[in-house]
């Protein structure tokens, strides 16, 4: 043995030359892009905590509204954009997120190649690219014209802006599911709707929850729907369905073009608040998901 | 059991037309199957040509023969799940215990109600062990949780997997090895308590003893099913079948297509042992694909 090995050395080091430095660039270029993704997010994120941390308390988060001029910035506070942004987020996730699995489960498992399936998917796609303020613009003149500015019609038009997203993630997530899970059911007896609801959606229930709380996430964050449907008013309106409401990216988006401090002050906590919000639903709905997903591995 | 049976297990509501009725009639009670020279077709392709066989009950009936011979989708044509592949059809008739499989007011879902299959990979949900069991009694309407208990309990033992999992019935069933999730999958099967299970090459993606163990629980249980396996084992053919059908590839030189076909259909000795078709003697002997 010894006397092979002297006699054919065998070399396993690094290969040399043009596959080392291939090699080597690809992976400083990925180091390189992740590095750069990163700067931006976290320089968003302390700004926003370096100026809005200050203002924060619980005062803050539930009082009511102060007028606009005043300082220091701690007295008085969001308590009303919270409350509807809450709201008005809900009743959009409410509306939208059933909707757009439904429609999902449509495309994937029912509408086939068939023509009208395929409309849907494509204007769903299609709607993904629609300005937000258009759909706002939508509902102003559908809803707001007719019925008056309320909290509602703000949760209209951000359902319509979560729709797309919600139909594209969750479509997307069916399409994974492998399809012997669907012939093992078929196998046993089990109607079209049965494989649905007992082992399509189960399988992929937790791409499905990440889509749809990215849906909410996103929409919780829009301003520009909520101009047109909403008004944005001062004073807190616990009833959603008529009267104008506020949120808190629309008061951060009054507070930050007021000229006093105070003001601004405040537009900083807001923004702090709206980031921790998403933050907190975006842990729940991990904890769901792995509730959902306990055996998957 | 008898009361379960019947609560789960829906008759096929099958006009009878009085062709049939003779034809059952002529026909003694054993025949499970009587496929009658059926063709498959993948769109306009055809898969499957001139296939005519009966099956019978309580026996384990092989088919065997080279890749893209048919086999699986002649499987697959008799509880009609190639009714998922769009574009599939089956010309011919496929008679189920008197009743033609493909009769105008047959529901697929009675059928596969009735006749069960394994497939080729495991293919357990990602549920628990014990949810994966007590699925197919649950769709069919069986929610008492004692009755699902000794049901679980039954068909997990009939799968010989009952020592191995017993104590975890609630972990998931995708944690289970490639021979255990296999057997979960006969569990589940056994587990409707169907008239005839189908097996698509059931053993190929397990390891000598795991296969080991599946041909002993074929054996067992072909006293209360019957049993119709497709594999590219020729030995395991010779050990668990009663009945082989061999089937094989028609190349048409013209079109460049190629259409399976069944060759030859024995009790397993005499295929083996006597084939009288060249095709199957130079199969079984080794000498062609």
């Amino acid at each position: 043995m010894a006397v092979i090995a002297d006699q054919h050395q065998v070399d396993l080091r690094e290969p040399k030359g043009w596959r080392r430095s291939s090699n080597r660039i690809a992976t400083i270029l990925m180091v390189t892009s992740f590095v750069v993704v990163l700067i931006p997010l976290g320089f968003v994120l302390f700004t926003v905590i370096a100026k809005g941390a200050s203002v924060i308390s619980w005062k803050f988060l539930t009082g009511g509204p102060i007028p606009p001029n005043v300082l220091p910035a701690d007295v008085g506070g969001m308590g009303p954009a919270v409350l509807g942004t809450i709201e008005i987020t809900g009743i959009a996730t409410v509306m939208a997120v059933p909707l757009g699995i439904l429609g999902a489960v449509y495309l994937n498992e029912y509408g086939g190649k068939n023509p009208l399936a395929t409309l849907i998917g494509f204007m769903s796609d299609v709607m993904t690219g629609v300005p937000s303020i258009v759909m706002g613009l939508f509902i102003f003149s559908i809803w707001v014209l007719h019925f008056g500015f309320s909290g509602f019609a703000g949760a209209l038009a951000l359902a319509c802006l979560m729709l797309p997203i919600v139909i594209r993630s969750t479509y997307e997530m069916l399409r994974l599911v492998p399809n012997s899970l669907r012939e093992g059911s078929y196998a046993l007896g089990a109607t079209k709707a049965r494989v649905t609801v007992t082992v399509v959606l189960p399988a992929a229930i937790g791409g499905i929850v990440s889509g749809a709380l990215l849906a909410v996430a996103r929409a919780a964050g829009e301003t520009a729907p909520l101009l047109f449907t909403i008004l944005t008013v001062t004073a807190a309106n616990p009833n959603v369905f008529s009267g104008a409401n506020t949120s808190l990216p629309s008061q951060i988006f009054v507070n930050a073009s007021s000229p006093y401090d105070g003001a601004q002050a405040r537009g900083w906590g807001a923004a702090l608040t709206l980031i921790a919000i998403c933050f907190i639903l975006m842990i729940v709905a991990r904890l769901v998901t792995a509730r959902f997903a306990r055996y998957q591995h | 059991m008898e009361q379960s049976e019947q609560q789960f297990i829906p008759k096929l509501q099958v006009p009878q037309s009085a062709a049939q009725q003779q034809a059952a009639a002529t026909t003694s009670g054993d025949h499970i199957f009587d496929v009658k020279n059926i063709s498959c077709y993948y769109g306009s392709f055809r898969a499957v040509t001139d296939v005519s066989l009966i099956i019978y009950e309580n026996e384990i009936t092989a088919f065997i023969g080279p890749s893209g011979c048919g086999k699986t989708t002649v499987l697959r044509s008799l509880n009609r799940m190639n009714d998922l592949v769009v574009g599939a059809h089956v010309e011919g008739e496929v008679d189920y215990r008197g009743a033609n499989l493909y009769g105008k007011d047959v529901s697929p879902i009675a059928v596969r109600r009735r006749i069960g299959m394994v497939f080729q990979k495991p293919n357990p949900f990602p549920k628990s062990i014990y949810d994966n069991v007590a699925y197919g009694p649950r769709i069919n309407g069986v929610h008492n949780k004692g009755k699902l208990n000794e049901i679980v309990e039954r068909s997990l033992r009939q799968a010989a997997l009952w020592d191995e999992v017993k104590d975890r019935l609630n972990k998931s069933g995708l944690g289970l090895s490639g021979g255990q999730a296999q057997r979960l999958c006969i569990a589940r099967t056994l587990a409707v308590e169907p008239d005839v299970i189908l097996m698509d090459e059931p053993a190929s993606a397990l390891d000598p003893i795991a296969t080991g163990a599946i041909e002993d629980l074929m054996k067992e249980i072909k006293s209360k099913y019957t049993i119709v396996i497709v594999t590219h084992n020729m030995q395991q053919a010779t050990r668990v079948s009663d009945r082989t059908a061999f089937y094989s590839v028609l190349v048409n030189p013209e079109s460049d297509t190629r259409t399976g076909t069944l060759v030859e259909y024995a009790p397993t000795a005499e295929l083996f042992e006597d084939p009288q078709d060249e095709r199957t003697k130079a199969y079984v002997t080794g000498r062609m694909g």
